[in-house]
């Protein structure tokens, strides 16, 4: 998962950290401000030898007492002074601190939620999580730490530079010497120390990746006791990010090191030749003295530029995968959206449908679909569907497993972005609808249904505005035969999702049914709505469904016969095309792959018992799914279509 | 189920312990009744400690070579203001006698001093990474190992964003504390030690205060930790609340697109991240308002010495090198006291952290390993089927209810068994005991006569295997996830499972065939076709007893005929609960159970009870109807 990021071309860490610039830029003053305070605050530092020297040389040389107080006087005051900016500095910035790390974090949250479906299909979960958690957090050090101190730091070895190189030149320049080297060294360094840190974080992502789905999968895991073999691979991810973080390790040993050796050999030098001077009287003794306790004093800042680097280092990744998912286009509402050429000349091949509704219902014209990340030669999802449903009408989408139907309703609510062609919901472009509208519109149930953390009664409400009341939710809980929620612990309070109490597969798609009909929604799409109930509560479903179903226009993936008796028309979908559209007796009369999907068995009702595997193949579906391929079965259906 | 801490408190006195302000924001949006489903688990008492220590137990000598590393590295670096003094106080008069050696003694000793403390520098590093990474190596294992080896049951109720946390956000606050913390804290404490004894030994008056000054700073620390504690534990819960809405979004975010959930949720992430914002900024406040004290104290220190030393060299009662060395010493003793706050902080947060994952780890899984293993008996005959006998068995939730009453049930070897009835009456309880995801709370289940809680897993699973409704694809190849039900298996068996089931076709359709990363195409893979591949591990695993707990509901008829048409062949033999609302099942069953209410209610062969005037009687002329 990490190579192929790491193969597109990084852009230089400070390039990445700019693009923080926008979280920074409301609290600009603030964090200016408390740059400048840890500035003063740490040259006061530097004042420090200063005034040692000054009491070495006066006071104490000549046995002043009071200069000795007053020197001292002057030491305590300067250290108040220090402390009180630095404590003040750290004020100024924890809140500022704490709310970029929030709103970035919202950010992405925010953008996540409106990046297309597909972009999720792509991204495992885990990695986006980790992105917003350590990540951020890395970033926040960053900007409380790393970001100021390397300018404060530098400033101050300027400064001390300058202080040192007033008192004694020739001594200075020995001093400054080594910087060269060192800064050659951290930049070797920090190029290498890159690309190991990216590895980690990304290790880090796939390792979050494979917690979230131990979790997830655990009854899998349980059901085959393989928590051994889990742990096993769990454990070799592991031992891959123990390794790049061992290569890390090294790394900043090496770097340390030498940022803590060289100086203090120059420091080493200096002491030498600032004891020659003393010597032969060139140099005062209080000099020497201030001039090795500023050495000093500049050890820190000069120290700390080596794991700074690490941790900017560590920043400038964190930042390029924060803003990896943020790069995304999120999905926009356009007016004009280029519609592909095909539009046009798409006909309307519906069958049976008067020019007078032509207008109203739900209507797909030439409809194709592809995965925009599917390669040039992979075969398209949907080809060219044309189908109208009638205002009022329930059409069933009917097909072998893998065959599009599931695609097709997610094009509806623009889940997913027709490749070319038309869908119009009362002869209004869904493209040219603002998506929020459309979604009010149309209100779907999945094949998987979803609760969320939240009451019984939130997650069913969630499918209107908010000007719903009691009695529609009772309604709702009514029609989908949801009615245990009343006995829950506390009725439709009850807490459910993931983080209140579990469900029942069936439970939780009759609250996921009557989500989908609580809005009264002018078009529903159901998904294969009742797969998980038992035949009873799916009679009775079935019974107050028809009645919704009335008063909408509905498109509904169906698996089962008593599920299509729900529709007034089926669609027969074969490889990505409408092979057939009809009634149900129609369609089981006729066509010879429909009569297979309903009932399972060949055409003219010969079972096949003798070789289990040739009976598991259905005529056309024998040929491998591919576009175009389509047999004579297939083209027979298409014949029967128009 | 039963009870979730054997060593640990009580779970409802557990619960009132854990329940200070941390936890019960967590608890708040939660039923109050369920100690599972709180952020910090109740665990006993010192067993943070006890944790640590286990982890750092093994890392003995790494941890003593990092400490030696360390007391050579800072003895090398704390040298120079000796040298300085030295230099001062001898190499001056004598270079004014013309004499050098001691000059070059200084330039020779603090050349060697430099080179020494870089190469220690680097080794501590490199040792002490290899001791922190081996530490969070093994506590990765371990919150890994313990959360898949925890019941379905607790996680049913942990839920996974907390789980994601404690093994992330957890572990890198314990990473931190050893990366960066333990490495200031020792040599924080270090460099206290030797500049203290340097002073004293320069001077015992100048030594004498900054010995004193310690107290002061003992006290601010001590206040420190206690107010940053209870600001990290909140931060931590905090943290955990926004990863558990992140990932119930990004794995809904289907739904909360269909239903315009986008703005609802950013309100409610909102208000979560809000309360991290606020308790992170209270912790960095905390943070600051040490600094001023700490260092107030130190600089007053400072001052004190300075004054003390200048009065004793302006008597002539010290030598001014002495003073010299004293005043570099000084700016070194205090200058690790921010870096001591940097150690609080990374202690804290890490501490808080691993209060939370001592308490996973103290769970205790309600299904535990057998502690002394039985093998099952040998095979007579060559069917692969044993037999299950459900002795006396009773089962209801620890909280109360009790889901099944006491009963018997014997399920001859080879039988295959449908179970019928409404949803909740108790058909997947059954199932769950079967396949040992719960024990039961009375009686016994037995595989050919051996209680199931006496087999261990590999055993277990040779035994028995469940396929459930929710066909859940790990990230990998389908052959992969396939494999799951036999690791060793080739790529021929693995192909003649999906052959079998009928999920070879449409696997060939996959842009790689059964290398396809599942991950991503994953929400490509239709539910339908994921209970393909799930079955097709269930083939593979080739199980004594087979449960299948609606493992057709997403099938089409044509689908659903294949696989049943497949477990004719496959079943026979074998020992088969099948579980379905399908009726369509029970064409390949030899035994119906009809369950209400966690009764058995109806037994028999299906078309003895389709002749008669039962309960399956109805729901099959029901389900005739529903064909049409």
């Amino acid at each position: 998962m990490s190579e192929n990021r790491e193969a597109t071309g990084r852009p230089p860490a400070v390039r990445t950290l700019l693009r923080l610039w926008p979280y920074l830029r409301p609290v600009r003053l603030r964090m200016s401000l408390a740059a400048v305070i840890a500035i003063v605050a740490s040259c006061l530092g530097l004042v420090f030898p200063l005034v040692l020297k000054w009491m070495v040389d006066g006071p104490i040389a000549h046995r002043d007492t009071g200069g000795v107080w007053r020197g001292a006087l002057i030491l305590l005051l300067l250290g108040a002074a220090e402390a009180g900016l630095f404590g003040l500095r750290r004020w100024l910035v924890a809140r500022p601190l704490a709310g970029i790390e929030a709103s970035m974090r919202a950010d992405l949250y925010r953008h996540l939620q409106r990046l297309p479906v597909a972009f999720h299909d792509r991204w495992p979960s885990g990695q986006l999580l980790s992105r917003g958690t350590t990540d951020l957090m890395l970033l926040r050090q960053f900007l409380s730490f790393p970001l100021m101190f390397l300018l404060v730091n530098g400033v101050t070895i300027v400064t001390g530079c300058v202080i040192l190189l007033l008192q004694d030149w020739a001594l200075g320049l020995l001093l400054l010497a080594p910087a060269v080297p060192l800064v050659i060294l951290c930049s070797v360094f920090e190029s290498r120390y890159a690309l190991v840190a990216r590895r980690a974080q990304d290790q880090v992502g796939d390792l979050t990746t494979v917690v979230e789905e131990g979790v997830l999968g655990i009854r899998i895991v349980k059901g085959f006791g393989r928590h051994r073999s889990q742990t096993q691979a769990f454990r070799a991810l592991a031992a891959k990010l123990r390794g790049t973080e061992l290569e890390k390790g090294r790394l900043l040993a090496g770097i340390w090191s030498l940022i803590t050796t060289i100086p203090e050999l120059a420091i080493g030098a200096a002491l030498v030749f600032g004891t020659l001077r003393v010597a032969d009287g060139g140099l005062s003794a209080g000099t020497l003295v201030a001039f090795l306790s500023t050495a000093l004093a500049l050890r820190w800042p000069v120290e700390s530029i080596g794991f700074m680097l690490a941790m900017s280092q560590e920043a400038a990744t964190a930042a390029e995968r924060f803003f990896e998912p943020m790069d995304a286009r999120e999905e926009t509402d356009t007016t004009e959206e280029d519609t592909a050429e095909e539009t046009n000349t798409a006909e309307p091949a519906a069958a049976g449908c008067a020019a007078a509704s032509a207008e109203g219902g739900l209507r797909f014209e030439g409809v194709s679909f592809r995965y925009p990340d599917a390669g040039p030669d992979a075969p398209a999802v949907l080809s060219r569907i044309d189908l109208h449903v009638a205002p009022g009408e329930t059409m069933a989408l009917v097909g072998a497993t893998g065959s599009g139907k599931t695609t097709l309703t997610a094009l509806v609510p623009r889940l997913h972005e027709a490749t070319s062609g038309r869908i119009t919901l009362d002869g209004e472009d869904i493209t040219l609808m603002p998506r929020a509208r459309l979604r009010e519109l149309v209100s779907v149930a999945f094949e998987e249904p979803t609760l969320f953390s939240a009451s019984a009664g939130e997650n069913v409400l969630m499918g209107v505005g908010g000007e719903a009341g009691d009695g529609d939710l009772d309604r709702a809980l009514d029609v989908a035969q949801a009615g245990f929620v009343r006995e829950l612990p506390r009725s439709t309070d009850t807490q459910v999702g993931e983080q209140g109490l579990s469900l029942s597969g069936g439970q939780r798609q009759r609250l996921a049914l009557a989500r989908a009909v609580v809005g009264r929604p002018r078009f529903l799409v159901l998904d294969d709505p009742l797969s998980a109930l038992d035949v009873h509560t799916e009679a009775l479903v079935e019974a107050a469904l028809r009645r919704v179903l009335r008063e909408t226009t509905a498109l509904v993936v169906a698996h089962r016969p008593s599920t299509v008796l729900l529709a007034d028309r089926v669609a027969l979908i074969s490889h990505g095309r409408v092979a057939a559209v009809g009634t149900h007796q129609q369609l089981l009369r006729e066509n010879a792959e429909y009569a297979w999907l309903m009932s399972g068995e060949e055409h003219g009702g010969q079972a096949a018992t003798v070789e289990p595997l040739a009976a598991a193949q259905p005529p056309a579906a024998a040929e491998p799914a591919r576009a175009g391929v389509g047999g004579g079965q297939q083209q027979r259906a298409e014949e029967e279509a128009r | 189920m039963s009870t979730p801490t054997t060593t640990g408190p009580t779970p409802g006195g557990g619960s009132e312990a854990a329940a200070e302000d941390a936890a019960a924001l967590a608890a708040a949006a939660a039923p109050a009744d369920d100690p599972f489903d709180r952020d910090a688990l109740p665990s006993p008492p010192g067993a943070t400690r006890t944790l640590l220590r286990s982890l750092l137990g093994p890392e003995r000598r790494g941890v003593t070579l990092t400490v030696v590393m360390l007391l050579l590295q800072q003895a090398a670096a704390q040298t120079g203001p000796l040298l300085v003094a030295y230099a001062i106080d001898r190499a001056v008069p004598d270079l004014r006698h013309g004499e050098h050696g001691a000059l070059i003694a200084v330039g020779a000793g603090y050349g060697l001093c430099a080179l020494l403390s870089g190469w220690f520098q680097q080794s501590f590093i490199k040792s002490s990474t290899r001791v922190s990474q081996a530490v969070l190596f093994d506590l990765r294992g371990r919150i890994f190992r313990h959360a898949q080896a925890l019941s379905v049951d607790f996680h049913e109720r942990y839920t996974s964003g907390r789980l994601i946390s404690r093994s992330t956000t957890d572990v890198e606050s314990l990473r931190e504390l050893l990366d960066e913390g333990l490495q200031e804290l020792v040599s924080v404490v270090v460099s206290f030690v030797y500049i203290s004894c340097m002073l004293l030994y320069l001077d015992f008056g100048i030594g004498g205060v900054a010995v004193a000054s310690f107290v002061p700073l003992y006290l601010l620390v001590r206040l420190y930790q206690r107010r940053a504690e209870r600001v990290f534990g909140r931060r931590s819960t905090a943290i955990a609340a926004v990863i558990v809405k992140f990932a119930e979004t990004l794995n809904g975010i289907r739904p909360v697109r269909a239903f315009r959930r986008e703005s609802v949720n950013d309100a409610e992430l909102g208000v979560l991240n809000g309360r991290h914002e606020r308790s992170n900024g209270d912790a960095l406040i905390e943070m600051a308002r040490y600094v001023v004290g700490s260092r107030f104290v130190a600089n007053t220190a400072v001052a004190g010495m300075v004054l003390w030393g200048a009065y004793r060299v302006a008597d002539g009662t010290l030598e001014l090198g002495v003073l010299a060395a004293a005043v570099l010493y000084l700016r070194r003793l205090y200058d690790p006291i921010d870096r001591l706050g940097m150690f609080l902080n990374a202690y804290q947060s890490a501490s808080a952290s691993l209060e939370k994952i001592a308490g996973l780890l103290a769970q205790v899984p309600s299904v535990p390993e057998a502690e002394r293993p039985r093998a099952l008996p040998v095979r007579d005959g060559a069917l692969p089927g044993r037999e299950v006998v459900f002795e006396g068995v009773g089962f209801g939730y620890r909280t109360g209810g009790e889901v099944l009453p006491r009963f018997t049930l014997t399920l001859p070897a080879g039988q295959t068994v449908a179970v019928v009835g409404s949803t909740g009456a108790g058909k997947s309880t059954l199932a769950k005991l079967l396949a040992r995801f719960y024990d039961p709370t009375a009686g016994r289940v037995l595989l050919d006569g051996v209680d199931l809680r006496d087999l261990d897993t590999p055993e277990l699973r040779r035994g028995v295997v469940m396929v459930t409704q929710e066909a859940f694809l790990f990230s990998g190849t389908v052959a992969e996830n396939i494999a799951i039900g036999r690791p060793d298996a080739t790529r021929e068996q693995i192909e003649r499972a999906a052959k079998e089931i009928g999920a070879h076709n449409f696997i060939e359709g996959l842009p790689d065939g059964y290398d396809t990363d599942v991950r991503k195409r994953g929400g490509r893979i239709s539910a339908g076709q994921r209970q393909l591949v799930a079955f097709a591990r269930a083939l593979l695993a080739d199980p004594a007893v087979l449960i299948l707990d609606e493992a057709t509901s997403s099938l089409d008829v044509p689908g659903e005929r294949a696989v049943q048409r497949a477990m004719d062949t496959v079943l026979r033999g074998r020992t088969a609960v099948v579980i379905a609302h399908r009726l369509s099942t029970v064409e390949i069953a030899d035994r119906v159970l009809v369950m209400e209410h966690g009764r058995i209610v109806e037994d028999g062969a299906p078309a003895e009870l389709i002749a008669g005037t039962g309960r399956f009687a109805d729901l099959h002329r029901a389900w005739r109807d529903s064909l049409a």
